[in-house]
């Protein structure tokens, strides 16, 4: 069969590279960097999912269409975070008519 | 015609197809899985926007150590599905078995870790509802993080549950044999799920844990 074998070394790498990346997120949360500590251990989080889906989920190794589908998910969430942030977050940017919903109470 | 393996289903032409359709169904799976969890983590992220302190404060109650070696667990219990993978590939029958048994209890150790620590908040009067206690002016606040802190974690310990489930079941059929280098698809799709319950952890770790240490 035609399945592709990656060779162990390679999961090993990865292994050692998402424990660092581990030692390193938990290392950086102590320093004050103000708004860039969340970027960071997105960052971080994002770089170590990405090991894993491409080398330990193979998708590094898989068809153009596994990679649109892995791709998919991913572009979902993103719409989901994006717009029920981009309505939360900009809430108090134009000040609303006291009328609206005022009614009420 | 290529003689044809026995766990061919007869709607494919070949092994082949066979797994390159059952990898896709398990990503198509895997995509309604993001989006189950996408929604608590929206709605994690909206009240980390709204109350930010409460969301510092209750991220000091937990335990860093207990949050990093339980990512260093998971990370290697994916190791060890990822070896199990390989070994099947291989067509390997006791590697298989064997690996997958490491990834068993590596998960148990997992799941053994967070029993612990829920027990120690519950003890400490930090699971929402009558019982929560917490010292603050803001406490209905931090409330709103330990019900995301319980919500999440527990949505993400029934998932490894349920994998712990899968992998026995791997293991009985690998033990009896019924995976080769020519057909291993279950442990394929089954690692492929064990990678994405460790993704999800990866997001938790930090966005729970690590808030608000400076």
């Amino acid at each position: 069969m035609s399945q592709h074998i990656v060779p162990m070394r390679v999961y090993f790498v990865i292994f050692f590279s998402l424990l660092i990346l581990t030692a390193v997120t938990v290392w950086v949360a102590f320093f004050d960097l103000g708004a860039v500590n969340d970027a960071v251990a997105l960052g971080i989080a994002t770089t170590k999912a990405m090991l894993v889906i491409l080398y330990f989920m193979h998708v590094r190794y898989s068809s153009k269409l596994t990679w649109i589908f892995a791709a998919t998910g991913f572009l979902f969430l993103i719409i989901l975070l994006a717009f029920t942030l981009s309505d939360v977050l900009t809430r108090d940017w134009i000040p609303v008519s006291a009328g609206w919903g005022g009614g009420a109470q | 015609m290529a003689h044809e393996h026995a766990a061919l289903q007869h709607h494919f032409d070949d092994m082949d197809q066979q797994l390159e359709a059952s990898t896709l169904g398990m990503w198509a799976f895997l995509i309604t899985e993001v989006l189950f969890f996408g929604g608590l983590f929206a709605g994690y992220l909206i009240y980390r926007t709204k109350f930010p302190e409460a969301f510092d404060l209750g991220s000091h109650e937990l335990d860093i150590k207990f949050g990093a070696i339980n990512t260093a667990v998971l990370i290697g219990s994916s190791l060890t599905m990822v070896l199990a993978v390989y070994f099947a590939q291989l067509g390997q029958r006791m590697k298989i078995v064997f690996f997958l048994f490491a990834t068993l209890v590596l998960g148990g150790t997992f799941l053994g870790i967070k029993a612990v620590e829920y027990s120690h908040k519950i003890h400490d009067g930090l699971l929402p509802g009558p019982g929560f206690t917490f010292d603050s002016p803001i406490a209905d606040q931090v409330r709103i993080f330990f019900s995301f802190y319980f919500a999440m974690t527990g949505l993400h310990a029934f998932h490894m549950i349920i994998g712990a489930g899968l992998l026995s079941w791997l293991m009985y059929n690998a033990w009896q044999g019924k995976y080769d280098s020519s057909y291993n698809t279950p442990v394929e799709l089954v690692g492929l799920y064990w990678h994405f319950v460790d993704i999800v952890w990866i997001f938790l770790f930090p966005l729970l844990y690590l808030i608000g240490r400076n």
